[in-house]
């Protein structure tokens, strides 16, 4: 393998080639197969190959998706990277330790301070009020009531719940008791934060509200962040990167941007066709060289073009392209984004 | 079935080998009492003499067994410690008063809880859980046994239910969390729930009694061998069922063992955990008169002594008493489990937080101290009791005067024509032909683990000797199944297409299976009074509720698809009926058919009260004579046959769900 040079940096999560078959024996059918097994040969044992040699890094700070459709094995890889389930080949790191190496007490220290889920269908206990079932975490290790009661209310007014906190789960709406959900696994504060398909089980308008509520809520937490969807517009919405998953392995990683615009397979490019490309290109990767005079207007560097379009409106031509309060870094031209644009 | 054919390489038709099997088996039949005498009588130098060594074992385990650190006997002393210790503070509680001193000498201390105490504390528990209809629905059961005069052994009753309820769900619970978290422990202990599940109460308490001597602490032992086992099963399923999301979020938060099982699982699979406190509460109700037959007293011991004397009237009215404080506990708990937990009010002193306790308390303390006083209000006055005791035996001698010959002649019909004709085919039969064709069923069926099974259960029945009270139970059972599912399934089929029918019929059999099973003795032995006519009569009284249910279950589980499928082929009702629902509602019915077969076969062990002559009267002989050896090979008879039916039927309603692509036969 070759060295990925987010993994000894800032890397939070690593999996490499983690192989996940369910089934009896899984482990050494799968040395006897070989290094790279097709998967008919591992169904031809009475196995499910539902994680396929997966290798990545999730970086400090970022947003991660993995995405890729029902049946995929999103699920099985978030719950082999909780370590949920154990991988039946391959190692996977936590802050650069070996996370199949730690005990079952370790584990439990880790998941209760350092780790955070969130639910498809929300895992609320039913027979806990909101604020008890965000507390729930910090009761369970062993916070005073005081000031667990504390945390929770502030994690409740965080997703905008404020005012529920002595309803019960089932005297909620959907996009409510995920809003506890949400809560409850920030309570602990945790450095990675899992959410494997949270926003799913919710109707598209309330979906849509609650991307938007993730976003706002990670421009201020800043998480390391590991995220499964099944929804390929979701997926390019929200990450800093993405996996795509097919069969249990994935066929293709990289920034939205790099996604769409060199798909990988036939795969990937019939998720990817439907997307506007102006919505992900970065105005950064159709800039052209700064010459001739300088543009009166600008956009920062880490806009997409959809984003940068508006400001063609007042008759401008070029745009400068700037990073922060830094220097011009290239200029924008109309026809680059007309052309981009129309292109769909 | 398809398999084995083509095993054989044969391509005979399906039910060739199932002639074969029966050309053999009446070849045997007709022919072969001649050349193999013991295949119709089995050889009495070859019996196993399990009676003996069972009633061997029983005085070992009594005399001189011991488990190293403690004997055996020291083992049920402690038992009988843990049940009698709450045991007497119940009854003293409710019933006796606490007393000081032993035997005639004692002084009451204080007085028990005064009737009105009582009924004021379960109505307001009524209140609490369920609101105004419940509390309501709670004080007039409770009113009604104290208005009949069942008041004193409704409270020894309740004391006894009071004691077996909560050992029987905290030890059936206990049970099923391990068989949840060890698939060995569940391996090893299912069958032994089998056992429990299927032996006739009877074939147990000589044993228990035995052990425990005679006496309420040996009642509670039979009533929890009775009453545990559904929690254990409810326990365990309810707990593989608890969403697997809820299970990773335990882990996920960091759950340690312990707060997995109390803080996750128990309270998300609290609702199916009080169905389990429900079920152990109708089975200790339920055994609350065979109990009395080992040294329960109460209600039971009434209903017993006034079927012993043929007093109608009385064992009505007590057996009534049985069924109201039935309703009652089985309405109260049926709310605790519907019941969702509000928020609690934290705010206020304690007797605003607790109106209920408080409201129950104050009572308590108010008609304590009134009773010291005023003697109605401690005990119910016996001025304002009614009886209609004597009302029951009058209508009963008028039915009898009236229409004696009537209900002669039908009984005596049925005996000549039916059950007698029957029984004695039954009983010409050889036991080698009749194992030989179970074990083929089984075979056929269910591959040759069943066939071993049903071959060697059906074997052993005849080899322990008890063959021809097998054929009486099973000609008694099989009758009663048969008018149970003739009128079973008619009802079932009319009530499954009208709503309101079946309404009202399911309340019908809701509340005939909240009745003790004595009850249905009763009006079957004042019209027929004793034989085996009137144990049928009760049997099929008995045993139609699960025909009825499961066949309507089948018939509204039918896909509204292929009957719409049917409809637009142009079948006729009738057709629609026949060809599609019915058949697509076999293996329900054939479910069942088993379960009516398991209630007829336990109501029958009952009904050896009224003289019959099967394993039951066999199982009550030992009861009686004390002898725990006969009683439990009488016993352990009766469960091979339910085993056998059951395992069989069951391999039946599979192999017609695979036949008619219903899918999994997991039902
Ligand atoms: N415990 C298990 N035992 C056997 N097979 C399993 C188990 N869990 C998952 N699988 C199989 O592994 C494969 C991947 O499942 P997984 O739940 O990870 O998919 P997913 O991508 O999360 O799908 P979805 O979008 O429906 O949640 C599926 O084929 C599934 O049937
Ligand atoms: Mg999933």
């Amino acid at each position: 393998m070759t060295a990925d040079p987010a993994e000894s940096r800032d890397a939070k999560l690593v999996c490499r080639n983690v192989w996940k078959l369910f089934g009896a024996r899984g482990r050494e059918v799968l040395e006897t197969l070989g290094p790279d097994p097709a998967p008919g040969a591992i169904t031809a044992q009475g196995l499910v190959p539902a994680v396929r040699d997966v290798s990545l890094t999730v970086a400090e700070g970022e947003i991660f998706v993995i995405m890729g459709l029902s049946g995929s094995g999103k699920s099985t890889l978030v719950r082999l990277m909780s370590r949920l389930i154990e991988p039946t080949a391959g190692e996977i790191l936590f802050n650069g330790r070996d996370l199949l190496a730690a005990s079952d007490a370790e584990m439990m220290m880790i998941r209760r301070h350092k780790m955070g889920m969130v639910f498809q269908h929300f895992a609320l206990l039913p027979h806990l009020s909101v604020l008890d079932n965000v507390a729930f975490p910090l009761d369970v290790q062993g916070m005073g009531r005081e000031e667990r009661i504390a945390r929770a209310r502030k994690m409740i007014e965080l997703v905008g719940l404020g005012g529920r906190e002595d309803a019960f789960p089932r005297q909620l709406s959907g996009g409510q008791q995920q809003r506890v959900g949400i809560a409850r696994s920030l309570a602990v504060e945790p450095e990675l934060w899992f959410l494997d398909e949270p926003f799913s089980a919710l109707d598209p308008l309330i979906r849509r509200e609650m991307q938007d509520e993730f976003i706002r809520l990670q421009s201020v937490l800043k998480k390391t962040i590991v995220f499964i969807t099944h929804d390929f517009d979701e997926a390019i919405r929200l990450a800093d990167r993405i996996a795509i998953m097919k069969d249990g392995a994935i066929v293709q990683q990289g920034t939205p941007e790099e996604i769409v615009m060199s798909p990988a397979d036939d795969y990937v490019r019939e998720f990817s066709r439907a997307v506007p490309k102006a919505k992900v290109v970065r105005v950064t990767s159709a800039m052209r060289p700064a010459d001739g005079p300088e543009p009166q207007a600008g956009v920062d560097a880490r806009a997409t073009i959809a984003e940068a379009a508006p400001l063609f409106l007042d008759g401008a031509e070029r745009l400068k392209v700037t990073e922060g309060q830094g220097g011009t870094l290239g200029h924008l031209h109309l026809a680059d984004v007309i052309r981009l644009m129309l292109g769909g | 079935m398809q398999a084995s054919a083509i095993r054989n390489g044969i391509a005979l038709p399906r039910w060739s080998g199932w002639a074969i099997a029966l050309f053999c088996f009446v070849l045997l039949w007709k022919f072969g009492a001649e050349q193999l005498p013991w295949a119709f009588e089995y050889p009495r130098k070859a019996m196993i003499p399990a009676a003996r060594w069972i009633g061997d074992f029983t005085k070992w385990l009594l005399n001189e067994a011991t488990f190293g650190l403690f004997t055996f006997q020291e083992f049920t002393r402690f038992i009988a410690a843990v049940i009698d210790f709450p045991y007497r503070i119940a009854l003293s509680l409710l019933s006796t008063g606490f007393l000081q001193g032993e035997g005639s000498a004692a002084v009451q201390i204080t007085p028990p809880l005064s009737w009105i105490a009582v009924i004021v504390t379960f109505t307001l528990l009524g209140l609490h859980a369920g609101g105004m209809r419940l509390a309501a629905l709670v004080a007039a059961c409770l009113g009604f046994v104290a208005l009949f005069g069942q008041w004193q052994s409704a409270m020894v009753t309740l004391a006894s239910i009071l004691v077996a309820v909560p050992l029987g769900v905290a030890g059936g619970a206990a049970l099923g969390v391990l068989a949840w978290r060890s698939p060995a422990f569940e391996r090893a202990i299912r069958p032994v729930l089998d056992l429990m599940q299927t032996i006739p109460v009877f074939a147990y308490l000589v044993p228990i009694l035995f052990l425990f001597g005679f006496g309420p602490t040996a009642a509670v032992v039979a009533t929890l061998i009775y009453a545990m086992p559904p929690m254990t099963r409810v326990t365990q399923l309810a707990l593989s069922r608890v969403p697997g999301e809820l299970t990773d979020l335990g882990r996920m938060v960091g759950c340690s063992r312990r707060q997995m099982l109390w803080r996750v699982m128990v309270p998300a699979s609290m609702p199916s955990l009080m169905v389990g406190v429900n079920q152990v509460i109708m089975l200790s109700l339920n055994m609350v008169i065979i109990a009395s037959m080992i040294g329960a007293g109460g209600l039971g011991f009434d209903v017993l002594a006034a079927l012993r004397r043929l007093d109608f009237g009385a064992g009505l009215e007590a057996g009534l008493a049985i069924v109201a404080l039935a309703v009652a506990l089985d309405r109260l708990s049926q709310a605790f489990a519907a019941r969702r937990t509000g928020a609690a009010p934290t705010a206020g002193n304690p007797v605003q937080r607790h109106p209920y306790l408080a409201g129950a308390l104050a009572t308590i303390v108010i008609a304590g101290l009134a009773g010291l006083a005023v003697p109605a209000v401690q005990t119910y006055p016996e001025a304002l009791e009614l009886s209609t005791g004597t009302f029951w035996s009058e209508v009963v001698a008028w039915i009898n005067v009236n229409f004696f010959d009537a209900i002669e002649a039908v009984k005596n019909a049925v005996l000549l024509n039916l059950l007698i004709p029957f029984k004695r085919f039954l009983l010409d039969l050889p036991w080698l032909g009749v194992a030989g064709l179970l074990a083929f069923a089984g075979w056929r069926l269910g591959g040759w683990q069943l066939a071993v099974l049903a071959g060697v259960l059906a074997f052993l029945i005849a080899a322990t000797g008890q063959w021809e009270k097998a054929m009486i139970t099973v000609y008694l059972c099989g009758i009663s199944v048969l008018f149970a599912m003739l009128i079973g399934v008619p009802v079932g089929i009319l009530a499954a297409e009208r709503e309101r029918l079946w309404t009202v019929v399911r309340v019908v059999i809701d509340t005939l299976q909240t009745l003790p099973s004595f009850v249905y003795l009763m009006p079957a032995v004042m019209l027929f009074r004793v034989g085996d006519f009137t144990a049928m009569v009760a049997v099929v009284a008995y045993a139609v509720a699960p025909a009825i249910r499961y066949t309507v279950l089948g018939l509204q589980h039918v896909d509204p698809k292929l009957i719409e499928a049917g409809r637009a082929m142009g079948c006729t009702p009738n057709q629609i009926l026949l060809r599609i629902k019915l058949k697509l509602a076999l293996p329900e019915i054939m479910l069942g058919l088993n379960q009516t077969v398991m209630f007829a076969l336990s109501m029958l062990v009952i009904t050896a009260l009224v003289g019959t002559r099967d394993l039951g009267q066999e199982v009550y002989i030992a009861l009686t004579k004390a002898d725990p050896g006969r009683g439990l090979v009488a016993g352990l008879a009766v469960a091979f046959i339910a085993i056998i039916t059951d395992r069989l039927n069951q391999a039946g309603a599979r192999a017609a769900r695979a036949r008619l692509g219903l899918g999994d036969a997991q039902a």
